[in-house]
């Protein structure tokens, strides 16, 4: 038993983050808002659809982030935190007639909810035996929204059609003064950005809160934390709760935007995505996300493009080149990219 | 490849400008084109799960592939190369959108043949219709793309479960009135369309026939627990609506248990190769199912002349392809029934004629198709394929029996 605790209480290899180095700079920060503005307003529609699912599955990223990189808790489980939340969104707009952007916090807080309930009985698992409980999670999304008892409001099997919003009357109003037209696309796409950005700040404030710092302390010891009056348990769940609240937030947006939802589009396979998106994208650094998320959008897709029937076998090539050159992932070479900036003002 | 596809298209763009400055206007009015189509070129888009949990039927897609270069090799249609754009969905129904927006929005396709699975096609189908592209020749056996008055750019191919399933319950009432009937499918929209194929074919006499239903789920490793449990219900007739590893383990299985009872299996795992072979020819002696399509390894097609043709396709475009597949004649029939569309429109290739000329097929029949087994379509018939004729495993291979049984089922 006691050589099984070993391997537990080593197996978290999150390294300690500052917590000022888990943002991005001021003005580097605005360059980046500027071009995520900018850029739909000069491409086709398929790829903004494609930069709406950047940014939604960012903020899942974003979320397994503050879980993983923030509280030290390991979980393989998003996926089913973002089924829960896509077919909130899903049922409440299609059964219920509610506007789509209302579904959003009640997919958000359902999500929290059961987040937080899962998060009690996993406080007594850590480390691997964790992830192997959320994997469990995420395995038996699908199944459970196939159950017959809730096919009257899942579909089942067959999934749920979404309507596709427009933009409000006002803004295309406002938009034909300029002789442009504001697609249902564009509309949805700056939507998610306002969205992303809100839960970004939020998600920024709360690390560096009271509550930030407390589970960074948990991440980086577990008993030193509660010896300085930190109440494990509580935060533990708490993160639990936040991380799938954004998640649910995130899957209700891509409920939105891909306009179906079936239990297909949420497996195990999604929640590795998410967890593959992290590692990239640097674990414990938000703005890490993005670069993240748009690995695993894009890079498949180049994969594809090398050899069709080999695609699996270069996505890993591409994956374990990403690894071993930058372990830390985007981070790491934004920390390089800093220092030779540094170094070119200084000559 | 992609920006000298786009450089011939400009090109073949640029000479259409040109032809239309020399030649008169009368002769340049009767060619219509939609995005996709030019004098040189007709763009055909595609998903297909290359990647992720159906990678199997991966097969299909590079068998439409190779169909359409032979085309090309021979000519093209009236003139025109096919350019057949095909993307990995990985089976995940958002990627399935992304892929067909970029297909329909970036590659700019005429249509979207053949996609792959009942949740992609559903996730594709208000997307595609509310676009006005067709969605030609579904590769998924869901009743619901039989709607033409909902869904006037979404036509199916194959016969519908449904009606696959109806015919076995009519073929048992009428031989075997008083059967003990158990079920065995597969958790998901396949085996729930199957299910209720069967329960409607019974009509009122499902709740005195069917005696057991059982699922199971396509995660799980092995589902010989099933089959025992099954046996203990003493069944006397057992219907297989499993994909084709699950049927290969319940064939097996039963015939380990030394139990046997009237076994029917669906048409989706009737391939010899990876379904009978596996589970042992002296298991599968005797087990029923339908057809509508030729067995690549069946060796009384040896002569046919449909199956030569086939057989010389796959030898010099797919070498070292599996002919024991049945991916390979499916991909093929598929592809056939694009192409003789295409042909038909002759020059006005419009998405509206393509869907028009789609619902106008009358007796159309791939090589790879039975003999008796016909394609017609209409503009209230937007299922293509509704024949099947039954079959009963003897030896080392299919022998059909009975005539071509016709299971249409109209959409809800």
């Amino acid at each position: 038993m006691s050589t099984a605790e070993d391997i537990v209480t080593e197996a978290p290899a999150v390294e300690a983050v500052p917590k000022r180095a888990m943002t991005l700079g001021f003005g580097t920060s605005l360059v980046v808002l500027a071009v995520l503005i900018l850029v739909p307003l000069f491409v086709k529609n398929f790829i903004i659809f494609q930069l709406t699912m950047l940014l939604i599955y960012a903020l899942a990223v974003l979320a397994l982030n503050i879980l993983t990189g923030g509280s030290g808790q390991f979980s393989l489980g998003q996926s089913a935190f973002y089924a829960v939340g896509a077919y909130t969104s899903a049922i409440l707009m299609e059964h219920v007639g509610m506007n789509y952007a209302l579904t959003l916090p009640i997919a958000g807080i359902v999500c929290f909810g059961f987040g937080f309930l899962f998060g009690q009985p996993a406080l007594r698992l850590s480390g691997v035996y964790l992830a192997l409980a959320t994997f469990a999670l995420a395995t038996a999304m699908p199944q459970l929204l196939k159950l017959g008892y809730f096919e009257h409001w899942t579909g089942g099997v067959q999934g749920l059609v979404v309507t596709k919003p427009d933009a409000p009357e006002l803004l295309q109003a406002m938009a034909s003064w300029f002789h442009k037209s504001i697609s249902q696309d564009m509309w949805l796409y700056y939507f998610t950005l306002a969205v992303g950005i809100a839960i970004y700040i939020a998600s920024v404030n709360l690390l560096r809160s009271r509550s930030g710092r407390a589970f960074m302390a948990i991440r980086d010891n577990e008993i030193a934390a509660s010896a300085m009056g930190v109440d494990v348990a509580l935060y533990k769940t708490l993160a639990f709760g936040v991380s799938a609240g954004i998640t649910g937030v995130a899957g209700g947006l891509g409920a939105i935007a891909v306009q179906f939802v079936a239990p297909d589009g949420y497996t195990i396979t999604l929640a590795i995505q998410l967890f593959l998106g992290m590692v990239v994208g640097g674990v414990g650094w938000l703005p890490g996300s993005i670069v993240g998320s748009a690995f695993i959008i894009f890079v498949p897709n180049i994969a594809e493009s090398f050899s069709k029937g080999l695609s699996g076998a270069v996505f890993g090539v591409l994956l374990f080149l990403v690894i071993f050159l930058v372990p830390h992932g985007a981070r790491q070479v934004a920390i390089v990219a800093q220092q030779l900036i540094g170094k070119l003002k200084k000559n | 490849m992609l920006s000298r596809l786009r450089i011939a298209a400009a090109a073949a763009a640029a000479a259409a400008v040109a032809a239309f400055a020399v030649t008169s206007t009368a002769a340049f009015a009767q060619k219509k084109y939609d995005t996709g189509a030019t004098d040189t070129e007709i763009k055909i888009g595609n998903i297909m799960p290359y990647s992720g949990p159906a990678s199997a039927y991966g097969v299909i897609g590079k068998t439409e592939e190779a169909y359409f270069k032979m085309i090309n090799d021979q000519g093209g249609i009236n003139g025109r190369k096919v350019s057949f754009v095909s993307y990995d969905d990985a089976y995940s129904p958002p990627k399935a959108v992304e892929q067909v927006r970029k297909l329909a929005e970036s590659d700019e396709v005429l249509v979207v043949f053949n996609p792959l699975g009942t949740p992609s096609n559903t996730a594709i189908q208000k997307y595609l219709n509310a676009k006005k592209i067709p969605q030609l020749f579904v590769a998924t056996g869901a009743t619901k793309w039989n709607d033409p008055k909902a869904f006037p750019w979404t036509i199916g191919w194959q016969p519908s479960y449904q009606s696959e399933a109806q015919i076995y319950a009519k073929w048992l009432m009428k031989e075997k009135p008083d059967a003990k009937v158990a079920i065995l499918y597969q958790n998901d929209d396949f085996g729930k369309d199957y299910l209720k194929g069967t329960k409607d074919g019974f009509g009122a006499k499902a709740a005195s026939t069917i005696i057991m239903e059982e699922s199971y789920e396509v995660s799980e490793p092995s589902i010989d627990g099933h089959i025992v449990k099954i046996k203990a219900a003493n069944p006397d007739v057992f219907l297989i609506y499993a994909t084709p590893k699950f049927a290969a383990q319940a064939i097996k299985k039963t015939g380990e248990l030394g139990w046997k009872p009237l076994q029917i299996v669906t048409n989706v795992s009737i391939s010899v190769g990876s379904v009978m072979q596996p589970a042992g020819f002296e298991n599968a002696q005797g087990v029923l199912s339908a057809a509508y399509a030729k067995d690549g390894t069946d060796p009384q097609w040896v002569t046919d002349p449909g199956m030569k043709k086939w057989s010389a396709f796959v030898d010099k475009y797919m070498p070292g392809a599996d002919k024991t597949d049945n991916s390979v004649v499916y991909g093929y029939g598929a592809a056939q029934t694009l192409a003789k569309v295409l042909e038909m429109c002759g020059d006005d290739l419009t998405r509206a004629n393509v869907m028009k000329q789609a619902a106008s097929l009358k007796d159309f029949t791939p090589d790879t198709l039975l003999p008796g087994v016909k394609i017609n379509t209409s503009a209230t018939d937007f299922a293509p394929i509704s024949q099947l004729q039954m079959q009963r495993f003897k030896g080392q291979k299919w022998e059909l029996f009975g005539e071509t049984i016709s299971g249409d089922v109209a959409a809800e």
